[in-house]
Formats: C-alpha cells, sequence, structure tokens
C-alpha cells in the first residue's frame, strides 16, 4: 500500500507541488489528497480560492484514475474533457482534503466524481463531476 | 496599503458600496492571495465584461511530458474573470460566492503561451448573476476552455474572515 502510494505520489504534476497538495494515504480504494493552507490559496479573505478547490477537486479526480486503471495507466494518456464543480461550503484556512471516485472507466472516457472537505467529511466544501478521453500513449 | 490590511492577513480591506474599477481591482488583486501567487494579471474591461491574463510558468503545468499548463490556474483565472465581470456590469462591489463553474476543456493549452480569460456577466438577477467566459492562447476564435457558472450575492457579513480565525 505504501509503494502505491509512493508511485502515485511521483505522479502528481508542478502545479499540484507547487500549491502544496500531497498524496496522505489510500481511502476508499482512492488516494486520500491533502493540502495545507498557505497564503497562495486564498481567494477572498480568510477563505479559499474558489479556483483552488477546483484544482484540488481535479487534481483528486486525476490520481483517483490513475490508481484505478492500475498497470494500464503506464500506456494511457489522460486527457480531462470537462469538469462541472459545485461550491457548497466556503473553505476556510486549515488543512482541506479531497478524495475522487471513478464511476466508470471505460475504453475511452472516463467519468470521474470527487469532493473536498475540511475537520468533518460529512460537510463537504465542493463536489465535483468529470469526464476524461483516455488515448493509447505515442 | 492601508492600516486595516494587518486584521486580513496583508490583504487590504475591499471598500464596500464604493463604485468598482475593474483595473484598480485587478492591480491590487494581483499581489495578494492566489491570484498574485499564480501571477494573474488585469488586462481590460467593458461594461458587462473583464479580461484577465495568466502567464505561463513551469512551476502551474499540469503535464510534465508536454509542459501544458494545469487546468487549476486555468479555473482559477475564469473564476475571477467572471465574478469581476459582475462588478463590472454592476458598476459597485458586492460580496458574492461561486454557486457552480462548468469548464469545458475544448483543447490543449499551447505550453509556453499567456492564457487569456474573457468573461461576461450576460443576466444579472436580485440574488444571482449568470456569467460565461472563455479561455484562449491569443486567438480567440481558437478557445482553449469555456466556462459557464452562477455567482450567488450574500451579505458582506461573514463574506471575509481573518485569516486563521478558528471556525
Amino acid at each position: 500500500m505504501i509503494a502505491a502510494t509512493n508511485a502515485l505520489s511521483e505522479r502528481l504534476p508542478p502545479y499540484a507541488r507547487s500549491m502544496g497538495m500531497r498524496i496522505d494515504g489510500m481511502l476508499d480504494g482512492s488516494p486520500l489528497l491533502a493540502m495545507d493552507f498557505a497564503d497562495r490559496a486564498m481567494g477572498r479573505p480568510g477563505f479559499l480560492h474558489g479556483g483552488v478547490i477546483a484544482g484540488l477537486l481535479e487534481i483528486a479526480a486525476i490520481m483517483a484514475l490513475h490508481a484505478e486503471l492500475g498497470e494500464e495507466d503506464a500506456r494511457i494518456r489522460i486527457k480531462p474533457v470537462n469538469i462541472s464543480v459545485e461550491y457548497l461550503r466556503g473553505g476556510i484556512t486549515v488543512e482541506t482534503f479531497a478524495l475522487g471516485e471513478v464511476i466508470r472507466a471505460g475504453r475511452r472516457i472516463a467519468n470521474v466524481r470527487a469532493e473536498a472537505w475540511q475537520a468533518d467529511r460529512t460537510k463537504p466544501l465542493a463536489s465535483c463531476w468529470m469526464n476524461f478521453l483516455l488515448k493509447p500513449k505515442g | 496599503m492601508d492600516s486595516n490590511s494587518e486584521k486580513t492577513g496583508g490583504r487590504p480591506v475591499i471598500p464596500q458600496g464604493l463604485s468598482f474599477d475593474p483595473s484598480q481591482f485587478g492591480k491590487f488583486m494581483m499581489r495578494h492571495g492566489h491570484t498574485g501567487f499564480i501571477g494573474m494579471q488585469y488586462h481590460t474591461h467593458g461594461d458587462n465584461w473583464v479580461e484577465l491574463a495568466l502567464p505561463w510558468r513551469e512551476d502551474l503545468v499540469g503535464d510534465p511530458e508536454t509542459g501544458v499548463l494545469a487546468s487549476g490556474p486555468i479555473i482559477s483565472l475564469l473564476d475571477n474573470a467572471t465574478s469581476m465581470s459582475v462588478w463590472a456590469l454592476r458598476g459597485g462591489f458586492r460580496p458574492q460566492v461561486t454557486l457552480d463553474l462548468r469548464v469545458d476543456y475544448v483543447r490543449a493549452a499551447t505550453p509556453g503561451k499567456t492564457i487569456i480569460a474573457w468573461a461576461e456577466c450576460y443576466q444579472l438577477k436580485k440574488s444571482m448573476a449568470f456569467v460565461r467566459g472563455i479561455a484562449h492562447d491569443g486567438d480567440i476564435a481558437d478557445p482553449v476552455a469555456h466556462a459557464a457558472g452562477i455567482f450567488i450575492q450574500v451579505e458582506a457579513d461573514g463574506w471575509a474572515r481573518e485569516p486563521g480565525a478558528s471556525a
């Protein structure tokens, strides 16, 4: 399990790293994404920027898809097609978590949902659905 | 920066009920928080629209194999541009929060190129503002992404809070 988490951490893109996102183990079969609060994530004073919440959800969705694809992952390029985010609560200046769930990963399309929360998982900040195009590499 | 800025973690307090000048707000916004971190820039605005820019940067990349910008910073850019378009149409600042935002990524952004976001408020109601936007990298006829969203107007009380205050 730790090896799997480390391999997935390697896949975090530069944007995720510069925002301080990290993989904090597995939860319900998907990599759990965590991000400490920092000024670089602030929108209106005292709250997380909506774009940061969306960015965190996207990375959680992408990481869930990498995990789901398993050995196939190295041969497939994942292209985000679209995202729809619903904002449920303001995010305050504390650690934030996000988790993706692959609803379906077919031959060409993957449908993924993700949710973000802070201290209490039952009180999500935001949720999203995303569609991805899966293309063989090369 | 005014003396109240200490209360908001270094950010100047946004004056409420004042006439809204997107160019001034843009200059202020781009120095602080997330918008400052990713290097967002104010370009220009009209009666109900705003144009912002995001120069390409290596640490904002989403795919190291291709150098394509991550979609997170593009959503942030569209979020800010659409949000500011509401204030441009209203002619004044009023607290609002994002209800929902949908983004269609019609093609990958060209590595190294600045992303431009043009956004407009096409319907302004008492409690809701309906917005849409386009992100491109030089030619608006060949967009990178389309956005559609809704902002809800909220009370000033509780819209902003002291960073680090407990829940």
